[in-house]
Parts: C-alpha cells; structure tokens; sequence
C-alpha cells in the first residue's frame, strides 16, 4: 500500500531534505519500517534500541495519534498520510 | 470559563474605556472582558522570540500584572528575531529590556522582572502569584518544568515552540485536558534534534507563534471557548501551512494521569538525560590550538566538516572532507581506521553524534572531536574567520 510519510523540519537533515516521502505498508510500524529503511540514518532517530518508537515522537494519521488507535498496528488505506511529530524546543540542546 | 475570578474586576477608567475601546467593541470581550484582562497575573518564561511579541502584545492588550522570567543576556545573534530588544541592548538582562519596552508601550502595566531562570527550587513559589503561564523558553528540562508545576498548581500553560521553519503551539491544562507530558511522555535524548543555534530559525516564525499563544493567553482570561486545549497546532512558515491535530489526555500520565506519581518538580536535568551516567562513553575531544599544533607537525590526520552545504558557505574549513551529519552511517566506508579523524560542526555538538552514529555502524579507528567546533577555529587560530 502506496503511503505519505511527512517529515518535519528537524528530521529532514536525514531525509535528504525531503519533507514528504513514499513508504509502503498495511500498518503503521511497515510503512515507518519501510521508510527507516530507505534512509538508514534516521533509524537512531525513530528508534529505541529495544526497536520501539521513540517517545518523543509522535505518530499521526489523519489528526488522530495512533497511540489512541492501535499503535504501530494500526492499519493503513492506500493513499493514506502518516505525520512524525516530534518534540522540539528551540534555542538550546 | 475565565481563569480570573470576578471577585478581582474592578471598573474601567474614561482613559482605560477610550484605550481599549476596540477589545470593548468585540462583543466576546467587551467591557467585562477588559476588566478581566486589566486583573489578569501573566507569566512569560523566557524574554526571546516567543517571549518578545507575547510580552508586548500582551502589555498593549492591558494585561494588569506581566512577569517575565529569563537569566540571559541580550547577544547580537538574538536581535533577528527577539523584537522585544534592540542594539542598545546588547550585554544587557534580557528582562531589563522587556521590562522598559513593555513600560514604554504601557505604563499601567504592572511589570515584574525576573532575572533568573525557573528551577525545580523556585517554579513552585514563582508560579503560584499567576493566573496562566506563557511557556516562551528554549529548553527541554525547563518545558516539563513548567508542565509540572502549572499541572500541580492548577494553572493553565500557553506552550509554544519553534524549530526552523516550524512552530508548535497548544494550551496545556491538566484540569480540562491533557499536559504536556500525555503529549511527549520523555524528551529526546540530548542533542538528538539540533537547537536553533545549530539548526537555525527564520525570524518571523516565533513572531507568528508567540502572537499564536499571546491570543491565546487573552482567550483564557476573558473566557472564550475553543481554545487549543487538547488540540496541537501545527505551523510550516515555509509551505505556509496549519495543521491541527488531537491530543488526549493519557490516563498513565505520571503527572495528570489517573495514579499520578508526581507531586512535585522533579530533577529536570536527570529526566532529560544531561547528567552524564557512568556506563557511557566519553567522546574524545581535541582543541583548536591542538588540533593547528598537529597539522602543523605534519601528522595525518582525516578532517570531517559533518555540516550541511549551506551552512560550509558562511565558514569554509580548510582541508576538510565533506559528509553531512545525516550520511554519516551510509558513508562510513569512505574514512581510513588507521588515520585519526577529527570531527567538526558550528559548535561541536552535532560532530559528537556523528562519531555516536559512526560507533553504532562498526567503526573502528580512533574519532576526535573538534571542541566548540569551527567557532573555535575561528576565535583560537584563525581570526580572520567570522563566528556565527
């Protein structure tokens, strides 16, 4: 299934500058695998070493944060949008 | 519902009626609603580009009591973007500058300059005094601060924050929804996103979001329903964009959740992993001056600028070897193990996560990091070059 990944700002410097990318995926966790993949500098970015999803990036589809829906398991629809926000906090690390 | 009780309104002046007559025109404030915004207690934390149009719309608005919190100082690099301060400026605490625009601009505002930056020590005592908080800083550990103690203390808080070109902006009341911690339950690990300092921002953005939160800040004083509470708002000044997403409240929220665990403001820099622990790494590091000795013996060494195209063009390094930060992994193979490598970024921050991520891919040979980065190339060895 042909997915949009957004990809904001402070993530872009491992996407190429790219700010919207193609993945494919029937879940949430394929398409986000499918695209980590694609750009192998990011995986640190997006995942913990235990290969969850870093907490301080969230995970929407449509305005709904998947993890009110079924997390990396929720299911996707062709043509669907996937946002990555994650925190970010201005001037200082 | 307004957060200010009706117990503190007093009436409006002549002068105070001819002032505001524009917010008086609007129905949804009205006279009662300038009354409430003349008894309001207004927290600003950090006098910078949130702070700044949040400072003085706000004092335009006739916002009784402004507190603005900041430790800094004015620095040249602040001015593109934090209008609140001017040339003249320079060198001078940044809440000693806001506090003369905000009297110049409205001299019955009741002005409390803060010169120091909140802790787990003082945000409890320095928060109590105020109907809502205006989160303007710059930082993850003082962010969760703010949460906690506005959450703790009941008091709704006006975040904002900015990275780039993108702005986020939602309102952050335990009491009627969720708090900054159901959101991101835990910040980065330090340094994972660059700064601004690194990164960069345009200087309009934090003008677009600090003015977001300062009509925000009017919304709960005077009442008006569909504030951003449980919402996020997105903000792409590039691709001019909104967007607007849901934010629950996490019933396993620590702090707002159903069996919360913190009473308290915790230790901030710990949460946000900047106390060193012991099974990690050190990186290490090497010195301008150290690093110009060593070229000048002679000694081979691989030099790695690890930044970006655009940002070469305003301080070229000489005799380096080009792999921005984001290829690191993919380009391991193009570095010798057997030659030193020196790393280099804008201030030696992201050239650690450069060798951070070249350890992960395998990488066996001896890395260095450049200390404080080409800047201080620039202000070490050669002070030809500019810092920026």
């Amino acid at each position: 299934m042909a997915i949009t990944i957004l990809i904001p700002t402070a993530l872009r410097a491992f996407t190429d500058r790219r700010g919207e990318v193609q993945a494919e995926g029937k879940t949430v966790g394929e398409a986000v695998a499918s695209f980590a993949k694609a750009y192998p500098d990011i995986r640190r970015h997006l995942y913990e070493e235990d290969g969850t999803l870093r907490s301080f990036i969230n995970v929407y589809v449509g305005e709904m944060n998947v993890k009110n829906l079924d997390g990396v398991d929720t299911r996707l629809k062709d043509g669907d949008t996937v946002t990555l926000v994650p925190a970010i906090a201005g001037g200082r690390v | 519902m307004s957060v200010i009780p009706d117990g503190r309104l007093a009436d409006l002046s002549n002068e105070e009626i001819s002032r505001y007559s524009r917010h008086l025109l609007l129905p949804e404030i009205g006279v009662e609603g300038q009354r409430r915004i003349r008894a309001a207690k207004v927290l600003i934390v950090g006098a910078g580009g949130l702070g700044a149009p949040l400072a003085l719309y706000l004092a335009a608005a006739g916002v009784g009591v402004i507190g603005v919190a900041d430790g800094d100082f004015v620095e040249a690099s602040n001015l593109q973007r934090q209008i609140i301060h001017s040339s003249k400026d320079i060198d001078r605490p940044k809440v000693a500058s806001a506090r003369d625009k905000i009297r110049a601009l409205n001299p019955d505002v009741n002005v409390a300059a803060i010169g120091v930056s909140l802790t787990s020590a003082n945000a409890m005592e320095i928060i109590k005094d105020y109907d809502i908080v205006a989160d303007g800083t710059d930082n993850y550990q003082t962010r969760y601060l703010i949460n906690d103690a506005c959450a703790l203390l009941g008091v709704p808080n006006v975040y904002g924050s900015i990275f780039q070109f993108e702005g986020q902006s939602s309102v952050f009341y335990a009491k009627e929804g969720p708090c900054y911690r159901c959101l991101y339950p835990s910040p980065p690990p330090p340094g994972l996103v660059p700064s601004c300092a690194e990164g960069g921002v345009m200087g309009v953005l934090p003008g677009i979001v600090g003015t977001i939160q300062a009509a925000e800040v009017i919304k709960l004083i005077v009442g008006g329903n569909d504030s951003l509470i449980g919402r996020l708002l997105l903000f792409d000044a590039w691709k001019m964009k909104f967007r607007e997403l849901k934010i629950e409240k996490d019933a396993n929220c620590p702090l707002c959740g159903e069996h919360p665990t913190i009473f308290a403001p915790i230790d901030y820099e710990r949460f946000c992993g900047l106390k060193k622990t012991a099974d990690e790494k050190p990186v290490e590091t090497i010195t301008a001056l150290e690093l110009k000795a060593r070229l000048d013996n002679g000694e081979k060494i691989q030099l790695i600028d690890i930044r970006e195209p655009h940002e070469r063009a305003i301080v070229k390094f000489p005799d380096a070897k080009t792999i921005p930060l984001g290829q690191m992994s993919r380009r391991a193979g193009e570095l010798n193990p057997d030659i030193d490598a020196v790393f280099l970024c804008k201030i030696g921050q992201r050239s650690v996560f450069a060798i951070r991520a070249l350890e992960e891919a395998g990488y066996a040979g001896r890395m260095l990091n450049l200390r404080d980065g080409v800047n201080a190339w620039a202000r070490d060895v050669d002070k030809n070059l500019p810092q920026y």
